[in-house]
């Protein structure tokens, strides 16, 4: 199967005050098959929404793409703007935001959201009408379990759930091949926290479009997706499918998250945060970032930042674990 | 005024002063403007904590978890049924016997973005109730805040009294709250969803810290939370609310384990763990 997405060499600057550059997302390689549903975790700060915006092209200064391509069907969307890049979006790639909840507009009904959307983006020849609009509109939120009476609502009459389902359901309007859901959920409580994430992946499993679930919960992550790839001050660190990572953490970081976690119903519960603070990014790291706050460090880590290097089914980013060739172990 | 010793009162002294909290027959019915008529948040809840007892509120939201929360502190009135801590009856408080009542029961809020002055330093929000509350002096104030950023783990204290909310992490912000909650050495603490909003990675610090605190000082604790996990690791106790009303209670392991309403299992079904469904734990 093709790649749908092709990334190489990915870096997010943001420069808020001059002088002052923050590197937010580092040399980040990825490539997304067909249908394909990919989990990106990390704690905050650690680069993964600046990365889901930079890869459907949302960022805002003072952010920036420093460098790197991004191909999306073929085509380096990149450095395409304007009208060009607003085609690209147009079945291309969409994202549901993290505030998803609060983006809706309070004063207008969430008819005029799709009518919105779809005007904005019809084509040539088409032509949506006030019935058009809800019809497709009607069609949209039953896809994600709502009735099309939401229609004729205002946002504030709707609960913290039902927004966001709106707002996946404006998402799925122009039939994007790549969503990219940001914290979908984050705001919810976990009883609408487990519905939502099920129409997610209910959708995903029917629409076929690739998806992007960005979340600090690796828990919810692991129960969607098909891989995962974790994220650490900027930089990829390990990438493996979703069942072998479960099993078989290969990065220290991703062992050290695993372990914020326990069934409450356990005999016996041991939980772990992770000590220490993740590094200042605007500062230049040497050797690898986790090194401070990782018990396995050895020399050769406060030196060398490690390679992204094969390891099992996947890819893992760490001299003990996975000591790539031509770096030396000590 | 009560006395507040500069060191850590033993556990033991500390308990002995703790006032146990009765919850009885409370019910809170708001009134909708108009024709509308009435919603019941809270339907006719009792519950008891023993001094240096921990307790968890569960519940999805809506559940009326958040609202006994306001109860307790005293911001809402129940509209039926009493809650009494110790002698005080804590429905019929007014100006001064509220204030002298927060001395003893203090809130930890659930966003930590939101419960800080982003205008005012660390030392200033901590030194607040030491001020207000204690009627302490500015020098006395001061040196107490440093005392309880060191308790809270933001140490060394003078490299985070300076600070300004902006300038810390979401659990350091959360950190700065407990100190705050703290400054007055109460008796009670009531945490409404104290680590949502927190990176699950420092979630387990934060419920450590209060779990600390609780054995540590002996104070009486109240957790409310839609996280299962977080009401096991931290409380003897557990009270599952659905549209106000307890469905379940009981000691937290027990009914987590075996639970027997409905919903309690719907809410535990909910929890997204990344353990298989055979139980398999990842990291041994």
């Amino acid at each position: 199967m093709a790649a749908l997405l092709e990334v190489e060499g990915v870096n997010v600057v943001y420069e808020p005050n001059r002088g002052q550059r923050i590197w937010s997302v580092r040399d980040v390689d990825l490539s997304l098959k067909q249908g394909e549903f990919v989990g990106l975790v990390g704690e905050s700060g650690c680069g993964k929404s600046t990365l889901g915006f930079a890869l459907t092209r949302m960022l805002r200064p003072p952010g920036r793409l420093e460098n790197g391509a991004i191909r999306f069907d073929g085509v380096d969307i990149s450095t395409l703007t304007g009208e060009k890049l607003r085609r690209m979006r147009r079945n291309g790639f969409a994202i549901v935001l993290q505030s998803g909840m609060n983006a809706l507009n309070p004063v207008r009904s969430v008819e005029h959201h799709f009518g919105d959307i779809l005007r904005a983006h019809a084509q040539d020849g088409e032509n949506y009408s006030r019935a058009a609009i809800k019809r497709r509109g009607a069609e949209l939120l039953g896809k994600v379990g709502l009735d099309a009476a939401v229609l004729s609502r205002f946002p504030h009459e709707l609960s913290g759930g039902m927004r966001q389902r709106v707002s996946i359901a404006l998402v799925l309007a122009l039939e994007p091949k790549l969503i990219v859901f940001d914290e979908p959920t984050t705001a919810l409580d976990v009883i609408v926290q487990k519905a939502v994430m099920q129409t997610i992946k209910d959708l995903q499993r029917e629409n076929g479009f690739t998806a992007i679930l960005i979340s600090h919960d690796l828990g919810i992550v692991l129960e969607a997706t098909d891989r995962v790839l974790v994220m650490y001050a900027g930089r990829v660190v390990e990438d493996q499918p979703s069942d072998d990572l479960v099993r078989g953490p290969h990065h220290p970081y991703t062992e050290a998250l695993l372990k914020c976690y326990a069934d409450p119903r356990a005999d016996e519960i041991h939980l772990e945060g992770i000590p220490g603070v993740p590094p200042d990014l605007s500062l230049p790291q040497g050797g690898c970032s986790y090194a401070p706050r990782c018990p396995l460090a050895i020399d050769v880590c406060r030196k060398v930042d490690p390679p992204l290097a094969p390891l099992g089914q996947g890819l893992a980013a760490c001299h003990v674990r996975a000591p790539a060739a031509g770096v030396a172990k000590t | 005024m009560r006395q507040v010793e500069s060191d850590m009162p033993a556990a033991t002294d500390q308990a002995a002063k703790v006032a146990p909290l009765v919850v009885k027959d409370v019910s809170k019915v708001y009134k909708a403007r108009g024709a509308a008529g009435k919603f019941t948040a809270v339907d006719d809840v009792s519950f008891t904590i023993a001094p240096g007892a921990a307790v968890s509120l569960v519940g999805a939201s809506g559940s009326g978890k958040s609202t006994i929360a306001k109860m307790i502190t005293g911001s809402e009135r129940p509209t039926s049924g009493s809650i009494r801590f110790g002698e005080v009856a804590v429905e019929g408080l007014h100006a001064g016997g509220l204030r002298k009542y927060h001395s003893r029961v203090q809130m930890v809020f659930q966003d930590p973005y939101a419960a800080l002055n982003p205008l005012h330093t660390v030392e200033y929000t901590v030194m607040r109730p030491c001020l207000n509350l204690l009627g302490m002096s500015g020098a006395k104030a001061r040196e107490r805040v440093h005392e309880l950023l060191e308790i809270v783990g933001l140490t060394p204290a003078k490299q985070y009294a300076g600070k300004l909310p902006h300038q810390l992490s979401g659990g350091q912000r959360q950190r700065v709250v407990i100190a705050r909650a703290l400054a007055c050495d109460p008796e009670l603490i009531v945490a409404d969803e104290p680590v949502s909003m927190l990176d699950v990675s420092l979630r387990a610090g934060i419920l450590k810290l209060l779990a600390e605190l609780r054995s540590k000082r002996g104070l009486s604790l109240l957790y409310i939370t839609h996280d299962l996990l977080g009401a096991r690791v931290i409380s003897d106790e557990i009270l599952v609310l659905n549209q106000g009303k307890v469905v379940e209670r009981g000691a937290t392991k027990q009914v987590l384990q075996h639970p027997k309403h409905e919903y309690t299992v719907q809410l535990l079904d909910a929890v997204a763990t990344p353990f298989v469904a055979d139980g398999t734990n990842p990291g041994g």
